[in-house]
């Protein structure tokens, strides 16, 4: 299937989701109730199979958080990135290490560093930080004036 | 065959005194430990990123600090003498370190290998968790620079370590020293 | 080492594995529950060094954020570069010369043997013997030798720069190779008949450590890992970038699904990183080693996104713009920390001592799990 084609099916799959295509692959932006339906959806549609989570992270946008999952198709070797927006103050979303395993570890790290968290999760806890550090490093409004010394 | 024995450079501390039917060796029992101590230096196994794959080619085939008396490398730190601090501290891993050196077995010896052990190195601005230098947390007797330093330069951190131990001074004898030479 | 014991009301026992191990590679905390000697439980501990690289990128330039990057993996160095330069390169649309191509093509592949090297040495060390160790330091010590006439380094490179290399080839550079290629094949051979048809090594690895193909694929492990468990994923073939896609070489694809496969995968993969410098070392074209580039870059607004197959598996690096000198944020998807998330399924229920023989094969490099 070519990228164009992919986009199509997708669309139609999903007709209240925006999907265009991005610099490296084509990004499609949902509401983040609707996530594990999503990817339950494009991971079980045959002519999709996206079996393969090859990245999950977060970024800061100060006003709102938005999750990133990049998805990889290991039959079809077609990529599509999926996004969702997070509030801010109390940022939540369902987890997706029932459907990928690897997401486990991914989303302890954005918990940790981002402060996401994340629903039916087995075990959130910090995982690169001590559990009694205060705040979300990779926030952008963090900061921490003992330890960052700034150029 | 004339075989010419030349003597080890650095030779067994003390001086002889002929006698009928060999000689009678006069050193002192401190210079004989301070001696043995400094040839058998034991390294902790103590690596936590990039500069310990130069720690382990110091040890490996090429450049061997077995020719030294150092190839005992313990995983334990109740069976150290020296610690090679090779790589980065971050703040989670400080108390570590500060427990490791606590369990080693006194007279115990520290060398920071690499910017980061140094000071923090590559790490210094705008790290949230990096300890800007070991010696924020365990006293260094010898400091290496580079990032990763070659395997000669930890080697003569090593030598360097070996001579201070040899000299017998202490911390703030060596710093008297230094202060008498203007340094 | 620094273990601590105590036992759980139904007698089974939680040990601590590091984070100071000599097995760990580094500073990696395992949380163990053993039944006798079984492992029920494995639960890993991260962030003894994590070193906040990704913060800290958001205050370099785009020339500078490179050189942090070199100390991530710092076993595949090289490739690490070429990820991110491929990233600055593709947002700014820069075309860089044949000649800085082919050399980077040449240097990561060699970087890829000496990780590979390294690993055979550390690996057959954790199963307790010592002299493949030394053997594969010497020839590791020739590599270094060729790439510190180049880069002017033995390890963390930093030789690879937006728009080609940073410096031209030494004058030695493609005899000293050639000489390595003859030097190392024979050597090869001789790691096999060290190690390979041991048979206490083959008891110990064959059917330990079983990991699916399916497993493979959602636990999200790649490079000689999944390739071990028949997955098909290796970057250079299947989105090949830089001139891979004109090179004849194989993926190595190995279904046994164990410890065994995995090791195969990487003894394979010396190999044919030697068939692909055979094809580039003769005809490495003339010309300029570096395009012309402006000096302050500015990527434009937009997400970018590369994927290259370093020596442990997909390195990913996904770069969030805002039009500044300075990425807004930068995400490095590193492959050891998905290999590591699937090292519980293949330990459960195996002895505490395949443990350590199950981590040698994953390869891990910590500072490229935590970064
Ligand atoms: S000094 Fe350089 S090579 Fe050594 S640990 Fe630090 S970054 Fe790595």
């Amino acid at each position: 299937m070519g990228t164009e084609e992919l986009i199509q099916s997708i669309q139609s799959m999903f007709p209240d989701a925006s999907i265009n295509m991005g610099n490296n692959f084509p990004e499609l932006v949902i509401e983040k109730d609707s996530l594990l339906s999503v990817l339950n959806q494009l991971k079980s549609e045959p002519t999709l199979a996206f079996d393969y989570l090859f990245c999950e992270t977060c970024v800061d946008w100060k006003s709102h958080l938005t999750m990133v999952y990049h998805l990889d198709s290991t039959r079809f070797r077609h990529n599509l990135v999926i996004k969702t927006n997070l509030d801010a103050q109390a940022p939540e979303i369902e987890s997706a290490c029932h459907l990928y395993r690897t997401a486990e570890l991914h989303e302890r790290e954005i918990f940790d560093l981002f402060g996401v968290k994340f629903l039916n999760h087995p075990h959130l806890r910090r995982i690169l930080l001590t559990d009694d550090w205060k705040g979300h490093p990779l926030r952008k409004d963090y900061d921490d004036p003992i330890n960052m010394i700034k150029l | 065959m004339d075989v010419k024995i030349t003597p080890p450079s650095e030779p067994f501390p003390g001086t002889v005194h002929p006698t009928d039917g060999g000689g009678v060796l006069v050193s002192s029992l401190d210079e004989v430990i301070n001696w043995a101590r400094s040839n058998s230096l034991w390294p902790l196994v103590f690596g936590t990123s990039c500069c310990a794959i130069e720690m382990m080619s110091t040890a490996a085939a090429k450049y061997d600090f077995s020719r030294f008396g150092f190839e005992v490398a313990r995983a334990t730190p109740r069976q150290a003498d020296v610690i090679i601090i090779a790589g980065t501290i971050v703040n989670k891993m400080a108390p570590v370190l500060k427990r490791l050196f606590d369990q080693m077995p006194d007279p115990k010896y520290v060398i920071a290998m690499g910017a980061c052990a140094t000071s923090g190195g590559p790490f210094f601005y705008n790290t949230y968790s990096v300890v800007k230098g070991a010696d924020h947390i365990i006293p260094v007797d010898v400091y290496v620079a580079g990032c990763p330093p070659r395997p000669e330069a930890l080697l003569h951190a090593l030598i360097t370590l070996q001579e201070k131990i040899k000299s017998g001074l202490t911390r703030d004898q060596i710093r008297g020293e230094m202060k008498a030479h203007g340094n | 080492m620094f273990e601590q014991v105590s036992t759980s009301e139904n007698g089974e026992l939680v040990i601590n594995v590091g984070p100071q191990h000599p097995a760990t590679h580094g500073v990696l905390h395992l949380l163990i529950t053993l039944n006798g000697e079984t492992v029920t439980k494995l639960e890993p501990n991260l962030g003894y060094i994590h070193r906040s690289i990704e913060k800290m990128c958001e205050s370099l330039s785009y020339r500078q954020f490179i050189y942090t990057t070199s100390r991530m993996d710092y076993l595949s160095s090289h490739i690490n570069n070429h990820a991110c330069a491929l990233t600055v390169e593709s947002a700014l649309q820069i075309e860089i010369p044949e000649r800085a191509e082919y050399i980077r093509v040449i240097m990561s592949e060699l970087t890829r043997m000496a990780s590979h090297q390294l690993w055979w040495g550390a690996m057959a060390m954790d199963l307790g013997a010592l002299s493949p160790f030394f053997y594969a330091f010497r020839e590791r010590e020739s590599i270094n030798d060729i790439m510190e006439e180049t880069c002017g380094a033995r390890l963390t490179m930093n030789y690879f720069v937006p728009g080609g290399v940073m410096y031209d080839l030494h004058p030695n550079f493609v005899a000293k190779v050639k000489e390595f290629i003859v030097f190392f094949k024979s050597k090869i051979d001789e790691y096999d008949e060290l190690l390979t048809g041991n048979i206490i090594f083959q008891n110990r690895m064959k059917n330990i450590g079983i990991i699916s193909k399916e497993d493979a694929i959602s636990y999200g492990c790649t490079g000689p890992t999944a390739r071990g468990s028949g997955v098909s994923c290796d970057i250079r073939k299947i989105y090949p970038y830089s001139i891979y896609q004109k090179l004849d070489f194989d993926e190595v694809i190995e279904h046994g699904c164990d410890s065994f496969s995995r090791y195969q995968v990487r003894m394979k993969e010396m190999r044919q990183s030697l068939k692909i410098i055979e094809q580039l070392i003769d005809n490495i074209p003339k010309g300029e080693f570096q395009a012309k580039t402006k000096a302050v870059l500015k990527l434009p607004k937009g997400e970018f996104y590369t994927r290259v197959e370093t020596a442990r598996g997909e390195l990913g690096v996904y770069i969030v713009s805002e039009g500044g000198t300075s990425p807004y944020r930068i995400k490095f998807r590193s492959p050891g920390f998905s290999n590591l998330s699937a090292l519980e399924h293949m330990v459960k229920g195996h002895k505490i001592g395949d443990l350590v023989a199950i981590m040698g094969t994953l390869d891990l490099v910590i500072p490229d799990i935590d970064r």
